[in-house]
This record gives structure tokens, sequence and C-alpha cells, in this order.
């Protein structure tokens, strides 16, 4: 059952992804973005981190793709793009090709890391008490730091969108 | 609920991170290739829970918890960059923003 739904997941994010890239509409690509992160938030639920799920959906699919849709929508640009595959040589291909591949296989070959059986063990994300004593303990400096970094942020943005007299000049 | 093994995983997270960075290098939208930004962001992050579900540690879901943060930060400031650039070119194409060219 678990599997089943991780390979329904798998397939939704990763079709949804090459949406992303081949849609010539940005609009489309940003729906695309939201279902594929639609399904990275169920991928979430299937590891057992339900408050990630929940923040990425409210963060991400909320906040993000809102505004990215916001911004293409007050651009208006247009949408006659068309990527540029055509423009990749030959030998360069091939390469790409051949690397891929060769990681795919070292990884199925390789790729065996020493883990517990994680059906026995417990679901250490699951429990919001964890994240909030280690917020306010472990990584306090870290909570500030990003508490400052938004607030510059904050801070860039309003400068970047202000016009300034006097540097119209700059071409 | 946790029957897929670690690798499989991993294996989506390079999967998704790989069509990301394809997307970066193909689109000349800008606002595209911004986009496929997050994917990589979020591919990564998928990595980081299931290390973190695997190993049975909270670290890595607390680490995805500030690159939450610091991802809505940076399409904030990645935005507002790009309409001052659309206000002085009128384009978000890639190709037609080449003033640092020569």
């Amino acid at each position: 059952m678990a599997n089943l739904l991780f390979n329904l997941l798998a397939i939704f994010t990763v079709v949804c992804a090459i949406g992303v890239v081949v849609n010539k509409n940005a609009v489309n690509a940003a729906m695309c973005l939201l279902l594929s992160l639609v399904g990275v938030a169920g991928l979430f639920i299937g590891l057992d981190a339900y408050l990630l799920a929940f923040l990425l959906l409210l963060v991400y699919a909320g906040a993000i793709v809102a505004l990215f849709l916001f911004i293409i929508m007050l651009l208006d640009t247009k949408g006659d793009e068309r990527a540029r595959v055509a423009r990749i040589p030959i030998a360069a291909r091939v390469v790409a090709l051949v690397l891929v591949l060769a990681g795919i296989a070292s990884f199925f070959a390789h790729g065996r890391l020493p883990v517990p059986d994680p059906t026995t063990a417990p679901a250490v994300g699951a429990s919001l008490k964890l994240y909030a004593y280690q917020l306010f303990t472990t990584y306090l400096l870290p909570v500030q730091i990003v508490g400052f970094l938004l607030l510059i942020a904050m801070l860039g943005v309003i400068v970047l969108s202000k016009r300034f007299e006097g540097l119209d000049d700059i071409k | 609920m946790i029957a897929p093994s670690l690798n499989a995983y991993l294996f989506l997270s390079f999967v998704l991170f790989a069509i990301g960075l394809l997307g970066v290098l193909l689109r000349r939208n800008t606002l595209v290739v911004f986009m496929c930004l997050e994917l990589m962001l979020v591919a990564s992050t998928l990595a980081l829970v299931a290390f973190s579900r695997y190993n049975q540690t909270n670290d890595g879901n607390v680490f995805v918890f500030f690159i939450l943060t610091v991802a809505a930060a940076e399409v904030a400031v990645g935005l507002a960059i790009i309409v001052a650039l659309f206000r002085k070119r009128q384009t978000v194409q890639l190709n037609e923003l080449n003033a640092l060219k020569n």
C-alpha cells in the first residue's frame, strides 16, 4: 500500500516537474510547479513529516507560487519561447547521456547505506514537541539569524522597488 | 507507513534536482528559470527529510524548516529584482539581458 502510494506520488511529482520545464506558457509552468509541490508534500506525509508537509503547502503553494503568478500576470510576458534543445551539439548530448546513465548505474550498484529498518523504528519527525524543543535550544542562534535575514530581505525588497531620483541615467 | 527504501527517495530527489537543473540551463524566461531553481531547492529538502526519517533524527527536518524560510526570502528579493529589471529593460528574456556582455 505504502509502496503503491509512493510510486504514484513519485510519478505525479516527476511528470509535473517536467511540465514546469517544457511548458511554453509561464502561467502553465507555475501551475505545474504547484502540482509538483503538492506531490512532494504527499511524499513528506509518507515520511511522517506532517508539519513539514503542511508548511510546504502553506509557504510554497500558498505564498511563493501565488507571488510567481502575480508577477507573471503583472509583467505579461510573451509565451512564444522555445527551449534551446536544438542548439546543443551532438557530442555534448552523448557525453551528458553517458554521464547520467553511469551515475544512475553506480547509484543502484553501490548505493547501499547502513540504515536501521524504519518499519520498526519510531517516526521522530512526527511529533511537534521535538521541533519546538530543538528550535528553542539547539537551533536558537539559527532562528535568530533567519529572523534577521527576513528583516534584511524585507528592506531589500523595499529598496529595490522604490524609484530613486537621479539614477535614471544608468542604462 | 514507510515501505519504500531510502534509495527510492534519494533517486526521486536526484531526478527532481536534475529536472530543475535542466530547466535552469534550457529556459530563457527568467521567471521560469527561477521556478526551476525552487524545484531544485524542494528536491534537496526531500533528500533531507528522507535521511532524517531513516536515521531517526530530527535535525534534517529542522534544516528543512530553515530552507523553507530562506526560500521565501529569496523569492521575495528575486522577484523584486526581476520586476526592477523589467522596468529598466522591458524584457525578462535571458538572451536579451546582455548589458554586461561587452
